[in-house]
């Protein structure tokens, strides 16, 4: 089984700090890690090779630092990895990213799963998954959150909804997006991180995946962004004090009319 | 190809664009500013921070599409098990300031099996058509029938705008949607307005757990698309007078036919009370110290008709399910109260309830961070404080 | 201070580092209020491949020495002294095999506890021989292609969990110390079987239990280098492991410290964070000075072992006794500067102090690492 698990490098958000002034996030310094929905999927990737056998490519779209969260990933158990970089996709709104990651997975050619976090912790949009899947023209799972079954032909898998969860059956190649309830990610390796450390990831530029000039970075994408603002801080309201009782008695008398 | 320029002779260095760059793109360099172009999205903001006119922003080349052929709002209706659900009345009401602003029709799109008398329905909500396809295989959301029939109808009735719910639903269905109409989507957006002039839809979402915001337009792409938030906007108004018109379509069958077969939809009774829906949460963290803590909480919630909610720290002790996790890896909230327990306030968990009305916060720690945004606040055991709690509001809802 | 670690030493620090925070430290009070064994952080512990940091690549392993089994014992036992042992007494149990073994011996056992499938223990205490291991009571009686054992082992670490157990036993009990001869006994060897737990004052996390031998019957193939050689390989092993104990000592100092440190810039009292009285600095400062004096001490000495050194039992003694003192007096400064609230259970600190006592007692208590290292002064004085 070939599984192919797309991935996202992201500011940490532990780090991401405010500025007290300016109210802006304070980027610098800030680590890049791998976005932490990915992790799931990197994970299952893994899993599943363990479970079936074949093998594990991961996939990012990024500037070259990127590298770093490949070879991240090579730790965790990835087979090979693919960084595809290039100028021309600055700018790349979803549309573009999933056309670009659709083109690089056509060059690395068959695959059975195609596996990716629901969504990224910084654009948190969630549409990346399902617009590879529709650019491959193959069926996509979203949110799911435990492949029950799975063979070389079809797979039987949990997709979470806000009511609990639908039973889907699939046949493959397909695309999930999945979600945290589907594992615990496991510790990097040591043998893992010298093997990473060594590792080449494959490097490709727009022209190595064969995609349209048109449909890359800015020129590619429907969207622009034309202002970016720091909405007003939610301010700290009023601390009630006194005894336990008091306390509780005046909140609830607060919060009457929203409770009722 | 766009591209953005940093006019030497008029930079002077002064480092207000690095500080305006949200995406941390432009650093300085010999007293000059530099863009790493790896990082930039052309978003223009270091554009209007700069007072020495030295960024020089070019967009696009080439003349403007003809749109106009592209009219009318539409809203994905949304229904499980043959009912509306209530985002869908929230994007009517919104749709149809939309639809006024352009001063044109608001369509509702609905898709099920048996869904005659609900298409009725959305005429009281606002609607001036309704798009119905009936047809059992629509019974239930699958991505492929669903895509295609929406695809369809697009194409035909070429629509300018289509907002939908940004519910599991429809992050799913109009991502698709949009890649073959080769239309902008925009995610998650808490604000839609329009610009009269261009006829854009102006679309203000959230970025980075809401501590950024960004307005996105769709300038040379039909539809405009754009997912909505749940309990952003207000649900429409019923007025039992309205009559929409019924535009039924019908497809041949294969539109209908699907790779992927749902086997069963499984509803995790009580437990999974729907965080997204709920008007009020009450959520237990770290500081609830176990299951005995997290029934307190539960107590609280179930007197005031609430879901319960978790931080990641308690769902990572196993205390209670990740269904109910709020925050970064888990669910964005946005109720009317939302009381949180024994919970310090981490931006992860910050970030996914911090839009809601009223926040309430009790912890022992003076210095939590949450206190910082709660609109009342309370330093104090949440072990004796929640009993307490749970009294007085049975007392005063007389329950 | 920059210990100049190599590379793949720091790799590991970190790794055993970030597991440890993530890992051992939200369930620490768990397995000590439980007692049970930690077999979900032996996992994985197992998986990240830190079993093996110590063994040769031929076997397995990462091709590393004793300072690295020192850095993994030492981030481990930050969180947890407990489950660190589970760690720990397997690097004992496995030491007599990687010294002393024959090339069969390393091919068969090694390669399993390198990848953590198999946790080992090491068996010499019993009731009536502590400090003075020469008067073990445990046979080992030869019979034909077969030794035959008998006796009772007391307080083996990883007893029951481990599969492999390095056993020393007397073949000749007229030769006394030089009649003892070390053996590998499996798990599930009939004959052997394991008393009930042991209920302790701290480390309970680790498993300990005694070892009973009834007509034991192991292959002849299980002996350890040759019959006699017991006592020299027990304390051969012990040379390479008391850096271990005293790494286990440093990061439980460590682990103390911190809390203690962060602990003490948030109480506050009389309007200002305790921190900020001179006392508690100077205790403060006495700790974190005491602590790396400690490791530099452990890390030299594990550098020490690793170099091949001909002689390391006086400096391993130094390292065990200095770190394991330290370890109880920064464990219970830390108990002291959270005050009452460090005397609660509730508070993570008092585990440190209960956790800490036990590196002063095992593998040869602070009073028989003082004799060796006497002895080894005197013996080289004389030489001089």
């Amino acid at each position: 089984m070939h599984i192919i698990v797309c991935i996202k490098q992201v500011p940490n958000t532990t780090d991401v700090r405010i500025d007290p002034v300016t109210n802006t996030l304070i980027r610098e310094g800030v680590e890049s890690v791998i976005n932490p929905f990915d992790a799931y999927a990197i994970e299952e990737a893994v899993r599943l090779r363990e479970r079936c056998g074949g093998r594990v490519t991961v996939l990012t779209m990024g500037p070259p630092q990127a590298e770093n969260a490949l070879r991240e990933a090579i730790g965790l158990g990835c087979d090979e990895a693919v960084l595809v970089s290039d100028r021309k996709f600055a700018g790349s709104d979803t549309w573009a990213t999933s056309y670009t990651l659709a083109s690089a997975i056509k060059k690395i050619g068959d695959f059975d799963v195609i596996l990716c976090g629901k969504q990224a912790s910084d654009g948190d949009t969630a549409q990346v998954g399902p617009g590879i899947s529709t650019h491959l023209d193959i069926p996509q799972v979203t949110y799911v959150k435990k492949i029950e079954e799975i063979s070389a032909e079809k797979a039987k898998v949990e997709r979470m909804t806000e009511e609990g969860y639908d039973v889907v059956e699939t046949p493959l190649p397909c695309l999930f997006t999945v979600v945290k309830e589907l594992n615990t990610p496991r510790m990097p390796s040591l043998k893992g991180m010298l093997r990473a450390k060594s590792a080449k990831p494959l490097k490709w530029t727009a022209e190595d995946i064969e995609a349209d000039p048109a449909a890359l970075g800015l020129d590619g994408s429907p969207t622009r962004v034309i202002k970016i603002f720091t909405p007003e801080p939610r301010k700290g309201g009023e601390m009630l004090k006194g005894d336990t009782a008091d306390v509780a008695a005046e909140l609830a008398e607060l919060l009457k009319d929203i409770a009722l | 190809m766009a591209s953005i320029t940093i006019l030497l002779d008029n930079c002077t260095g002064c480092t207000l664009c690095v500080k305006a760059c949200p995406f941390g793109a432009i650093h300085m360099a010999n007293r000059k500013a530099v863009i790493d172009m790896a990082k930039c999205t052309f978003c223009g903001a270091c554009v209007e921070a700069c007072k020495f006119s030295a960024i020089e922003l070019k967009k696009e080349a080439g003349g403007k599409k003809d749109l106009s052929g592209y009219r009318d709002v539409w809203v994905f209706c949304e229904q499980k098990k043959g009912a509306v659900q209530s985002i869908s009345f929230e994007l009517l009401g919104e749709g149809r300031k939309l639809a006024d602003k352009l001063g044109v029709k608001l369509a509702a799109v609905l898709l099920g099996s048996g869904m005659e008398a609900a298409a009725a329905e959305l005429g009281w909500r606002g609607a001036d058509k309704v798009y119905l396809v009936d047809h059992p295989a629509l019974k239930s959301y699958q991505d492929d029938p669903y895509t295609e029939v929406l695809v369809k109808l697009a194409g035909e009735y070429k629509p300018e705008a289509v907002l939908c719910g940004a519910t599991t639903i429809g992050r799913s269905l109009v991502s698709r949607v949009a890649i073959k109409l080769n239309a902008g989507l925009t995610a998650d957006c808490t604000g839609l307005d329009i610009d009269p002039k261009e006829r854009l839809l102006l679309q203000t979402r959230p970025a980075f757990g809401g501590n950024i915001m960004a307005t996105i337009i769709t300038p040379n792409h039909r539809p405009q698309m754009a997912t909505v938030r749940h309990k952003v906007m207000k649900e429409a108004p019923v007025d039992r007078t309205r009559r929409a018109e019924i535009v039924r379509k019908s497809y041949p069958e294969e539109v209908f036919s699907s790779r992927t077969r749902l086997l069963d939809i499984v509803e995790e009774i009580g437990e999974t009370v729907n965080l997204s829906e709920a008007d009020i949460i009450v959520s237990g963290g770290r500081g609830m110290g176990g299951k005995e803590g997290i029934a307190l909480v539960a107590e609280l919630a179930k007197t005031l008709g609430g879901a319960v909610g978790a931080s990641r720290s308690a769902v990572d002790a196993d205390w209670i399910p990740y269904s109910h996790q709020v925050g970064q890896t888990g669910k964005t909230v946005c109720p009317k109260l939302y009381i949180a327990c024994g919970i310090s306030g981490q931006i992860q968990h910050l970030i996914g309830m911090q839009s809601s009305k009223v926040i309430v916060a009790v912890n022992k720690d003076p210095d939590a961070p949450i206190f910082k945004i709660a609109t009342y606040g309370i330093v104090g055991d949440v072990f004796e404080l929640l009993p307490a709690l749970t009294r007085e509001f049975r007392r005063v809802l007389n329950k | 201070m920059d210990y100049l670690l190599t590379e793949q030493q720091v790799m590991i620090r970190d790794l055993a580092r970030k597991i440890a925070e993530e890992k051992i430290r939200p369930v620490a009070a768990h397995y000590d209020e439980t007692e049970e064994f930690a077999w979900p952080i032996m996992k994985v512990l197992a998986d990240s491949d830190l079993f093996g940091v110590y063994l040769p690549e031929q076997y397995g392993g990462l091709g590393g020495g004793i300072l690295d089994m020192c850095l993994v014992t030492e981030e481990l036992s930050k969180a947890c002294g407990g489950i660190a042992l589970g760690y720990a007494g397997t690097g004992l149990g496995a030491l007599p095999i990687l010294l002393h073994g024959s090339e069969e011996q390393k091919k068969k056992y090694l390669p399993d506890i390198a990848a953590g499938k198999k946790l080992a223990a090491f068996c010499i205490t019993e009731a009536e021989a502590g400090s003075d291991a020469g008067s073990i009571k445990t046979t080992a009686r030869k019979e034909g292609g077969k030794y035959i054992l008998n006796g009772t082992k007391q307080w083996i670490t990883n007893a029951g969990e481990a599969e492999i157990y390095t056993v020393i036993a007397s073949t000749d009990k007229s030769k006394g110390v030089r009649g003892a001869s070390a053996f590998v006994v499996e798990k599930g060897t009939k004959g052997m079987e394991f008393g009930k737990k042991e209920k302790k004052l701290g480390i309970r996390a680790s498993a300990t239990r005694e070892v009973i031998f009834t007509d034991c019957e192991i292959p002849a193939a299980n002996l350890i280098s040759r019959e006699g050689m017991g006592f020299v390989i027990a304390l051969k092993t012990f040379d390479c492991s008391r850096p271990g104990v005293a790494a286990q000592a440093v990061g439980i100092a460590q682990g103390a410290l911190d809390h203690a440190l962060d602990y003490s810039r948030t109480r506050v009292q009389f309007d200002q964070p305790i921190s900020a009285f001179q006392a508690v600095q100077h205790m403060l400062a006495d700790m974190g000075t005491q602590v790396e004096a400690a490791r530099a001490l452990v890390y030299a000495t594990a550098r020490m072992v690793d170099s091949g050194a001909k002689s390391v039992a006086k400096e391993s003694a130094m390292a065990k006794l200095f770190a394991s003192e330290v370890a109880m007096k920064v464990a219970t400064d830390a108990v002291q500067i959270f005050g009452g609230y460090g005397y609660m259970r509730d508070y993570p600190v008092e585990k440190y102090m209960r956790d800490a006592k036990i590196t002063q007692i095992y593998e040869g208590t602070s009073q028989i690492q003082r004799n060796v290292i006497a002895a080894s002064m005197i013996k080289e004085a004389i030489k001089k």
